[in-house]
């Protein structure tokens, strides 16, 4: 049984208790224990269930890699899944819970799966659901979702906030292990500016084990190196911080942990690192692999490097007595520190033929039994390891001896965390004799100038050896340097002398001649339960390509992405397949690592800084007058402002009849104001424009049309002309930008030798509609100004001063109504908006929305882009011809609007709808023919794109597109509504109030 | 004629770096040929500016004037002095095709005080710009993005940065710069 050692233990401090709870019960720790070695700790073994066959599931790894302890952490506002807890560091008053059981963890109903697994083979999904349809979703989808998945998705805001980082540096070292530091220190020494990174609480890695440096051990020589590396000015080092993943150009994203094992909610608890850098190693070490025999998922069966990490790092014992398993001399490491610390170890087996080498022979001065050409048949016990079956590795799992243990370590050799290096193309190249693969060097990834921009160093790069670790990240340091420019002398790099060590042996069966019983209980991917026998069939049914196989059995599918299985499921591809490894492949490297939290991503973007909100200088005011707001692009404008007591409805009724009756004034400022200037400003707008703007007279103004090159309407607006050379080209609220943006495309790549300015000058004004029939005695009251009809005309504008205040009044109209539109600087646009409100309150100003702007619109049967247009009307469509200048030689859209397709004359065209009982219209319904097209669906001539109850008349007004509508006036169309009702609407003039225009020309 | 009013008006917030809406503040945009002679003289005439180098900062009696592309400067001046300096530099520019436009109201300029280090950290957090002393010394203008919106900034001096962010944004740029800023987050990079 696992438990806590009395002495040692390199990362804890005994000092300081924790207290943590786990499933509800309350258990404690130490300062600087993870979740998993606390959990070990204090006997718990059994941490999860497997996903698809709810078997029993123990901690395999101290690291990253972990696929079975996964857990819930926390509660409510701070609940996470799938936290790993091996990387989770304790915490006082942590919670954390099992995953994927019901009802416990002991017990568990969806295990029953795992007696059901010969008939759960690899793509049974695929195979057995195909059919009947309609089960699907009513029969196998809840079950699978009930008896299936991992975390729970959180139910709660999160407590949490986060934030990205941008910076830039010369070399990036991912990994701060031996040749992480080692390349940071010649990199640095080169003069390049140097970022080290590395994902745990601890520079050094797996130092322990290493051999000893420059005469020193090497936890003396890191401790020294992080020291040196502290106090250089170019060198910055960061830990809790992992490499996610590598993009073009140098482009890194990393992950940092601010408070994860230190919750504070009033600090950031992740950092999102997004990094440009010159050049990149990944030092980013090795993972150990599994072997693979019957029962190898067993809680209790660990790496030999997890047992050792627990044994020294955490004075925790995953059992008490111990056999190893081995394929390398790695685990001979294993058996000495388990020894060590006092703990039984039963028995080494070594699946290779007798070799000697200082590690072996460390074994017969400690008295531990050694038995080559070994390897384990099975492990079998209830829930957790209690004995090993030993057999010839060369035979069919015969049952030599059995042996009573409580924990097995296993070493299938070691795969170099390749990921970062592949996430940009970096290759990779198969290593017979260490069976991994290992970056190539001559196919690394590349920048933008071709040349290698990633190396790697350490075990990374397939160096198993302190040595090489030492020498290779030296090297790679110095050429990242000079790569960006660095060649200051550096010093010689540290050197070690590693003890012999005997060839590893390839092991992928154990034993190599394992019947189906045996190959059927062995795992390969324990978070999937995806086993031996899984990609065997897979093969056998066709699936040669490893990403298939991959995604038949969902090897490596889970969210360890396969960091333990993939090798040992390829392998298993490439026997069955009869092909090399290399032909077969690994899958592709993705980004992030290991999985880093949405929030990291959203970073900053959250509450009130999730979107930018775009205010007017009067916004202030209208959210203190009962504002309803409405999103209009990233501004956020009143729909209507509700009185106490009254609806939506109600308030957009009020504003309408009161400024037809009285006055209104709307807030206008967030209308596009662009101003364009030059001595071939006319003749530009005369191609921006399907009307003419260049004969405009100065101190006119006129309503204009763009189009883009296809023909099709895109943006109205009101143009003024300001002076000779100068035009105020006035935009839709939310085409500002866009139309900005296709003004200088147009003269940056076309007509680049035009001498145009264009200024994008929207927020300098605020901009205010004072609109209705008591406009003119409202700005009067005001002074300062001449509006009378004789001085500001229709379709005038005039500078002056309104009320002390500088402004430009635009006499346009977009209601019927006697309209001023004043613009004037946006540092007095509130200043304006008061003063015109106190002016106008004699009159009975009110105040009106976007939705009564819409109504007042729609009355007289002006069009609105996005309502009447959709990308796929032209002008003609809605009756816009006067609007297009026939004496033009050509203007943007004018060749494709000759196109037979847009001078069709079936083509659907605006017209009025008023519906028989004076109801309103559903939003865009369609007006339904007789007979089905050749889909079989019902014919339609015609659909709604504005339709609003209008106050004025007492009634329903819509416009639409109807086939040959403006020949068949006084038809009546069926709208079939969704309810299953029809309304009857006639055809009629789009313009439905003061059709003469008398209303705003007085 | 009632003052004039930021959109901000005056705020102040920050922890680690103080961070100060600077109130209204005089800018002009200013298109034309950068290289022309007769536009440079006209420049000098009427700011005592010359034109500054591509992303760098010139520096006149009354006037800054910062590039903004190969063909636009921004001009800093009063906001009392717009009006004239606007007039000024249209006469002087008569003859020549340029664009002159007062866009003091559809800005906001923030100010970003503190150790510098921390100055470049709180903007690291919100723009991909190069923040290292090297490529953002004092007298380099960067227009860059502040999240999801434009923006470019500048150091007046060590640990003293300015902001220009369109007006309509102005409360989601310091609540981005506020945020930033706060105490305890300081991310010791710079």
């Amino acid at each position: 049984m696992s438990h806590r050692l009395p002495t040692g233990g390199r990362r804890i401090d005994r000092s300081k208790s924790l207290s943590f709870a786990f499933n509800g019960r309350s258990m404690r720790g130490f300062a600087g224990d993870t979740v998993a070695s606390a959990l070990l700790g204090r006997g718990q073994t059994l941490v999860g269930r497997s996903f698809k066959y709810h078997r029993p599931r123990g901690i395999v790894t101290a690291g990253p890699e972990e696929p079975n302890a996964l857990l819930n952490l926390g509660r409510d506002k701070t609940f996470e899944p799938n936290a790993r807890a091996t990387t989770t560091e304790l915490f006082d008053g942590l919670e954390a819970a099992s995953q994927n059981h019901w009802p416990s963890l002991e017990f568990d109903v969806g295990a029953i799966n795992a007696k059901l697994s010969r008939f759960l083979p690899a793509g049974f999904y695929y195979k057995t659901f195909l059919w009947p349809r309609s089960f699907w979703k009513h029969v196998y989808e809840p079950f699978i979702r009930q008896s299936a998945g991992l975390g729970k998705a959180p139910r709660h805001r999160d407590a949490d906030h986060y934030e990205h980082m941008n910076i830039r540096t010369d070399v990036l070292v991912v990994g701060g292990g031996i040749a992480g530091l080692s390349a940071a220190l010649s990199a640095a020494e080169s003069g390049a500016e140097v970022v080290l990174v590395e994902q745990t609480a601890h520079w050094g890695g797996r130092d322990r084990d290493a051999a000893e440096i420059d005469g020193k051990s090497a936890e003396a020589w890191v401790a020294e190196t992080v020291a040196t590396l502290s106090a250089m000015p170019n060198v910055k080092m960061r830990t809790r911080m992992m490499g996610a993943g590598v993009y073009d150009h140098g482009y890194v994203l990393a992950y940092e942990r601010l408070t994860d094992h230190n919750p504070d909610s009033s600090l950031p608890r992740h950092r999102l690192w997004k990094i440009r850098a010159g050049q990149i190693i990944t030092a980013t070490g090795a993972l150990e692999r599994p072997l693979s025999f019957a029962g190898n998922d067993l809680p209790g069966v660990m790496l030999a490097s997890a047992v050792r990490d627990y044994i020294t790092d955490y004075a925790v014992a995953p059992g008490g007595r111990i056999a190893v398993v081995t394929n390398n001399d790695d685990a001979y490491r294993t058996a000495i520190a388990a020894h060590d610390a006092g703990l039984e170890v039963r028995i080494v087996l070594d699946a290779r033929d007798a070799v000697e080498t200082p590690l072996i022979e460390a074994m017969a001065e400690r008295n531990i039994r050694v038995a080559f050409g070994r390897g384990i048949a099975k492990v079998t016990g209830k829930g957790k390891v209690e004995a090993i079956a030993i057999c010839d590795m060369a035979g069919d799992g015969s049952v030599l001896e059995e042996l009573r243990c409580d924990c097995v370590a296993m070493s299938g050799g070691w795969s170099p965390v390749v990921h970062l290096w592949s996430h940009l193309g970096g290759k990779l190249l198969w290593d017979e004799a260490a069976a991994m693969f290992r970056p190539d060097p001559d196919r690394a990834p590349t920048g933008a100038n071709g040349a290698a921009i990633v190396r790697t160093a350490g075990a990374a790069n397939g160096d198993l050896t302190t040595s090489a670790a030492l020498a290779v990240g030296h090297a790679a340091g110095q050429a990242a340097a000079a790569a960006t420019g660095h060649s200051g002398e550096v010093g010689s790099p540290a050197t070690a002398a590693d003890p012999e060590e005997a060839p590893m042996r390839a092991v992928w069966n154990m034993p190599a001649n394992a019947p189906y019983a045996l190959r059927s209980k062995t795992w390969l991917d324990y978070q999937n339960d995806v086993k031996v026998t899984d990609v065997e069939l897979a093969a056998r049914e066709g699936f040669e390509s490893v990403e298939h196989t991959k995604r038949y059995t969902t090897l490596g599918m889970a969210t360890d992405q396969g960091k333990l299985s993939n090798i040992n499921g390829l392998a298993i591809l490439s026997q069955e397949l009869g092909e090399p490894i290399p032909a077969v492949g690994t899958t592709t490297f993705r980004p992030p690592y290991t999985p880093i939290s949405m929030g990291a991503i959203a970073g900053e973007a959250r509450g009130e800084l999730f979107q930018p909100l775009r205010k007017t200088p009067m916004h202030d005011w209208h959210d203190d007058n009962g504002a309803y707001w409405e999103p209009v692009g990233h501004w956020r404008r009143p729909y209507c402002y509700q009185r106490t007591g009254e609806s939506v409805e109600e308030a957009v009724n009020r504003e309408i009849l009161n400024t037809r009756d009285n006055v209104g004034l709307l807030d206008a400022s967030t209308l596009g104001k662009l101003v364009v200037k030059g001595p071939d400003a006319g003749r530009f707008l005369d191609m921006m424009y399907t009307n003419m703007m260049s004969t405009l007279p100065v101190g006119r103004c006129r309503y204009g049309l763009m189009c883009n090159e296809h023909g099709y309407l895109s943006d109205d607006g009101v143009v003024a002309r300001l002076s000779d050379d100068t035009w105020l080209c006035h935009t839709t609220s939310g085409g500002a930008d866009r139309i900005h943006a296709h003004m200088e495309e147009w003269l940056q790549t076309e007509w680049w030798d035009w001498k145009v300015y264009v200024a994008n000058l929207t927020e300098q004004y605020a901009q205010i509609a004072v609109v209705g029939p008591k406009a003119r005695a409202v700005l009067e009251d005001l002074g300062g100004m001449d509006v009378s009809a004789e001085a500001l005309p229709f379709m005038n504008w005039a500078d002056g001063e309104l009320g002390g205040l500088p402004v430009r009044i635009f006499r346009i109209s977009f209601s019927g109504e006697l309209s001023y539109e004043i613009a004037v600087p946006a540092s007095h646009g509130r200043a304006l908006w008061d003063k015109l409100r106190a002016a106008g309150e004699r009159h009975g100003m009110m105040p009106y929305g976007t939705e009564a702007l819409h109504v007042l619109r729609a009355e007289k049967g002006f069009i609105m882009i996005g309502d009447e247009t959709d990308g796929t009307v032209i002008p003609q469509d809605l009756g816009l011809n006067w609007a297009i200048s026939k004496k033009k030689d050509d203007f943007i859209g004018k060749r494709a609007q000759d196109r037979d397709y847009m001078t069709d004359p079936y083509r659907w065209k605006l017209v009025g709808l008023e519906t028989e009982d004076g109801s309103v219209l559903p939003d865009g319904a369609y007006a339904a023919e007789d007979g089905v097209n050749e889909n079989g669906q019902r014919r339609m001539e015609g659909r709604v794109t504005s339709t609003y109850y209008s106050p004025t008349l007492k009634r329903g007004i819509a416009m639409g597109l109807v086939l040959r509508g403006p020949d068949r006036m006084g038809d009546v169309l069926e709208f079939p509504g969704v309810d299953g009702t029809v309304t009857r609407a006639k055809i009629v003039s789009p313009v439905f109030f003061d059709p003469e225009g008398e209303k705003q020309n007085v | 004629m009632s003052d004039p009013v930021s959109a901000l008006q005056g705020r102040s917030g920050g922890g680690f770096v103080r961070v100060q809406d600077a109130g209204p503040q005089g800018m002009i945009t200013l298109r034309g040929d950068l290289s022309g002679n007769g536009f440079q003289a006209a420049l000098k005439a009427a700011t005592g500016c010359v034109v500054p180098d591509a992303t760098k900062i010139a520096m006149g009696e009354d006037a800054k004037c910062l590039w903004m592309s190969p063909d636009e400067l921004l001009l800093l001046v009063a906001y009392a002095e717009v009006g004239a300096v606007v007039a000024n530099l249209e006469a002087e520019l008569k003859e020549q095709h340029a664009m002159v436009a007062d866009v003091s109201d559809a800005r906001s300029l923030i100010t970003l005080s503190g150790e510098d280090g921390e100055v470049r950290d709180v903007l690291a957090k919100l723009s991909p710009a190069d923040l290292r002393q090297s490529a953002c010394a004092v007298g380099t203008v960067r227009r860059t993005r502040f999240a999801q919106v434009p923006a470019a900034f500048w150091f007046e001096g060590a640990g003293e940065a300015s902001v220009v962010c369109f007006r309509s944004v102005s409360e989601y740029v310091f609540g981005l710069l506020d945020t930033g800023a706060a105490a305890g987050s300081e991310p010791g990079f710079h």
